[in-house]
């Protein structure tokens, strides 16, 4: 009898690119739900915009590079890209916005750099920093949260109408549905010369960070945790971005708590915790050994830290995590572990 | 007793034991006829002592062992030998080698067997005794046994003895059915090796799924102070050097032996070959084999070497429907074979045939996303990604860099790898072709000495020649002193213009056809 010769192993696991990404989107759900709580339906037309461009973009792109559609589909790697930007987006930004930043983001980080696997920058954050730095107003057009000042009762079709018309209800005043998110007065207030204390008194702060954004922090660090459980994103990038960035506002704390916001507002506050465990981890862009994942999550937490306290932008997530994309081969050549047998030291 | 050490990375793979481990083992119906490979070991191929038409008995030498590393080979059975020729024998490249086919008369007379008292021996008798019985690893890689129970140049004395009877593949259980029903054979024969060893302690190495074995070997070590361990099921505890780790916490160095931190391991069946070759002087004319997977009745059989695998599996009541790939060994480091028309070896520990449920389903490979699982696992702490990337793009120098060298090949990272990338394949890509490299560098490097010894006597020669010219000159030239100026003119034409091809135009032929044979 004559058989087939293939090279061993001849059994896998039946793991797959697909099944890690479709997790990462099912560990989104807890945070996206609490943002949609807090601000409104435009959460989830931001996803829905965002999604449909990703994967008409995509499909676009990989019939001009000449890959199979249905696999690379398939892998859902441009949903999650398209999910991972559409979180960070403003509930009302506009349809041209989000559109836009996952056109940077599919087309230009991903496909032109190579596609799933070759891209050294995570093409999400791509999205984003383009956005930051062409639309600044648009991208600092934050809602109100729910349950500050007034009830807030946009309804579906008032949303879609701000979305794709840029049209806002009459029957809100013009400036009342946006507002300074917390991150954002810390920094215009500490700018002013006021102390900490002073400013954690406004109604923005919630019990640890700011108010709205700390649940929604919350379902993603539940999400996170989740994802590093089943070892889909790897423990060591959130503990040394985490790590990292606890450590060093603790430095500042220590030094001046009037001046620089404690620790634990750092680490629940903005997009710290979601950075650290759905934006820091994407596998392609970061560092790969093990010892230079906790390098690579200590380099991004340090670097989100200076750049809130220290640079020109409230928040510094997508900042940090392109720079030390950048660090990622560097810091893999100084990490390979000890091989086993070779000498120690 | 000490606790266990641990490895890193490892896998808890699919297990599959049950399936041929619940009946004893059988012995396999004598073929009609046997083709026995003259190289079922690792170093020199056999030479054959034996031609077509002479009779040999069951037993008999017939492949004499060639050079340090090498092993002997003998007739498994009495009858006529039919052909010395190259047959397919079980190899991944599917190439065939030289077999002594016997067919077999039916009376399975033996040779003259002697017991001997091992105690009395010579160390170096005793080896020399295991080597021309045909004694290798019977775990897989069928490394001569003689020369790894010759602690000579590598230490005074040794630490450890370890008996791997860990059986980590899946699928596999002829070592767990060795132990179960011969643990008192494979004492005697560790006897034997510890005698040869003298080594401060006697380590057995089971898995712990395998809780006969482990009571078996553990009633037979009674008395012994030999200790059985039960490692936890972690393929692969038994790799040499990640048992050597689980048992010692030694670690082998990277480009070492386990003997080089004073440490040697045998597999449970070469044991009992030992004692079988030491207490009834049968040499290693047969082995036990799992039959396991697609077959409608898998079990453990012990077949003589030379066994076609397409009669094991007749008697396992043949194939069941749906057979996609025939795999030597594990599945996890097993390779695939062509055909079943191949012999059964000293290294044929399992033959799977595996069909769709028992294979992994065909699935499109995607980029590598570098998510580290493959690190993880990987037991030789390397970084499988990396190695990939390098490999994948032909820069073996980088691939070295990341100890390309240090990899077992066994399968862990290929096993997780969410984007089903063969790594392994890769890896084995990149090691023949550094050593195909290698050895054209050898290659060139010879061609190029030889260029240049030819250049220089090519260049003796000639002034030789012209030496000899000049001594034969004189005589012709000083008679006829008074008309010098013709004759010289005369023999400048003849010497000048073509002085290397005329005189010896066909010992230089000759030099570029030997040049060639060699370099070939």
């Amino acid at each position: 009898m004559r058989f087939r010769t293939v090279t061993s192993p001849h059994v896998l696991e039946t793991t797959s690119v697909g099944q890690v990404m479709r997790r990462v989107l099912y560990t989104m759900v807890p945070g996206v739900t609490a943002l949609c709580w807090f601000f409104g339906w435009g959460v989830l037309i931001n996803l829905a915009i965002a999604t449909s461009v990703a994967l008409v973009a995509e499909a676009a792109m990989l019939t001009v590079r000449g890959k199979p559609l249905a696999l690379h589909l398939g892998d859902y790697s441009a949903v999650v890209t398209a999910g991972l930007l559409a979180v960070a987006l403003p509930p009302l930004a506009p349809w041209w916005l989000t559109t836009i930043g996952v056109l940077s983001a599919i087309v230009v980080a991903k496909h032109l750099y190579g596609g799933l696997g070759y891209n050294p920058f995570n093409p999400a954050m791509i999205g984003y920093v383009v956005l930051l730095i062409s639309f600044p107003r648009e991208m600092s057009t934050w809602l109100i949260p729910y349950g500050l000042d007034q009830p807030h009762s946009m309804t579906l079709l008032e949303t879609l109408q701000a979305i794709f018309q840029n049209t806002l209800p009459a029957r809100f005043a013009p400036d009342a549905l946006t507002g300074a998110t917390a991150l954002d007065m810390l920094r215009t207030k500490l700018g002013l010369g006021l102390t900490v204390t002073e400013i954690r008194n406004s109604p923005v702060f919630g019990i640890v960070a700011g108010h709205g954004w700390e649940w929604a922090t919350l379902g993603f660090l539940a999400g996170g945790s989740w994802l590093v459980y089943t070892r889909t994103a790897d423990w060591r990038i959130p503990a040394g971005m985490l790590g990292g960035l606890a450590v060093i506002s603790t430095v500042f704390y220590l030094i001046d708590p009037q001046r620089y916001a404690p620790p634990w507002f750092h680490l629940w506050g903005g997009a710290a915790i979601f950075g650290a465990f759905f934006i820091a981890t994407d596998p392609v862009t970061a560092s790969t050994t093990p010892r230079g994942r906790l390098f690579y999550g200590a380099g991004i937490g340090v670097l989100v830290y200076i750049i809130r306290g220290f640079g020109g932008y409230p928040d510094g997530v997508a900042f940090a995590v392109l720079l030390m994309n950048i660090a990622a081969p560097t810091i893999d050549l100084y990490t390979q572990p000890r091989v086993f047998g070779a000498r120690r030291g | 007793m000490s606790g266990l050490f641990s490895f890193h990375g490892g896998l808890k793979t699919v297990r599959h034991k049950a399936e041929s481990n619940q009946e004893a083992i059988r012995t396999s119906v004598l073929p009609r006829r046997l083709t026995v490979p003259l190289r079922q070991h690792i170093g020199a191929i056999a030479k054959p002592l034996v031609q077509a038409g002479d009779r040999v008995l069951k037993g008999q030498m017939i492949g004499q062992p060639d050079g340090y590393i090498s092993a002997a080979i003998h007739a498994p059975t009495s009858g006529v030998v039919t052909a010395v020729d190259q047959r397919p024998v079980p190899h991944p490249s599917g190439l065939p080698d030289w077999c002594v086919t016997i067919d077999s008369d039916g009376e399975e007379r033996w040779i003259e067997r002697e017991p001997v008292d091992y105690r009395r021996l010579h160390p170096s008798e005793l080896r020399n005794l295991l080597r021309n019985a045909g004694v290798v690893g019977l775990g897989g890689a069928a490394f001569p046994s003689a020369v790894k129970l010759n602690l000579s140049g590598h230490c005074e004395h040794l630490e450890t003895l370890i008996l791997n009877g860990a059986e980590c593949e899946p699928w596999i259980t002829c070592d767990d059915r060795l132990m179960r029903e011969r643990a008192a054979e494979i004492v005697a024969g560790l006897h034997v090796m510890a005698h040869l060893l003298e080594p401060r302690e006697v380590l057995i190495g089971v898995e712990d799924d395998k809780p006969e074995a482990i009571a078996a070997m553990t009633a037979a070590c009674a008395g012994t102070g030999y200790a059985v361990r039960a490692v936890p099921t972690r393929y692969p505890s038994g790799s040499v050097k990640q048992l050597v780790r689980l048992l010692t916490g030694k670690e082998t160095p990277v480009d070492g032996l386990p003997i080089d931190v004073g440490v040697q391991c045998f597999n449970v069946a070469t044991a009992y070959t030992v004692h079988r070759a030491v207490e009834y002087g049968e040499p290693v004319i047969s082995r036990i084999v799992t039959l396991t997977g697609h077959v409608n009745q898998p079990r453990n059989l012990e077949a003589l070497l030379g066994t076609p695998f397409a009669e094991l599996v007749a008697q396992c009541g043949g194939y069941r429907d749906g057979v996609e790939r025939l795999i030597m060994g594990g599945p996890m480091m097993g390779f695939a074979l062509h055909s079943d028309e191949v012999p059964v070896t000293k290294a044929t520990n399992c033959i799977l045939a595996a069909g769709v449920a028992e294979l992994a389903p065909e699935q499109p490979v995607m980029p590598c996303i570098r998510c580290g699982a493959c690190v993880e696992v990987c037991p030789a702490d390397l970084l499988p990604q990396q190695l990939y990337w390098h490999a994948r793009a032909k820069e073996f120098d980088k691939a070295q860099d990341y100890h390309l060298f240090s990899c077992i090949e066994c399968g862990c990272c290929s096993y997780v790898c969410p984007s089903h990338i063969p790594l392994v394949q890769y890896y084995r890509y990149a090691k023949n072709e550094i050593w195909a490299q290698e050895k054209e560098k050898q290659k060139a490097e010879l061609a190029r000495q030889r260029h240049q010894a030819r250049q220089e006597r090519l260049e003796r020669e000639k002034q030789e020649r012209e030496a000899k010219l000049r001594q034969k000159a004189p005589p012709r030239t000083e008679p006829v002193a008074e008309q010098p100026s013709i004759e010289t003119a005369v023999a400048r034409t003849k010497a000048a213009p073509a002085p290397a091809p005329a005189p010896a135009p066909a010992p230089t032929l000759v030099t570029a056809v030997e040049i060639d044979q060699q370099t070939d």
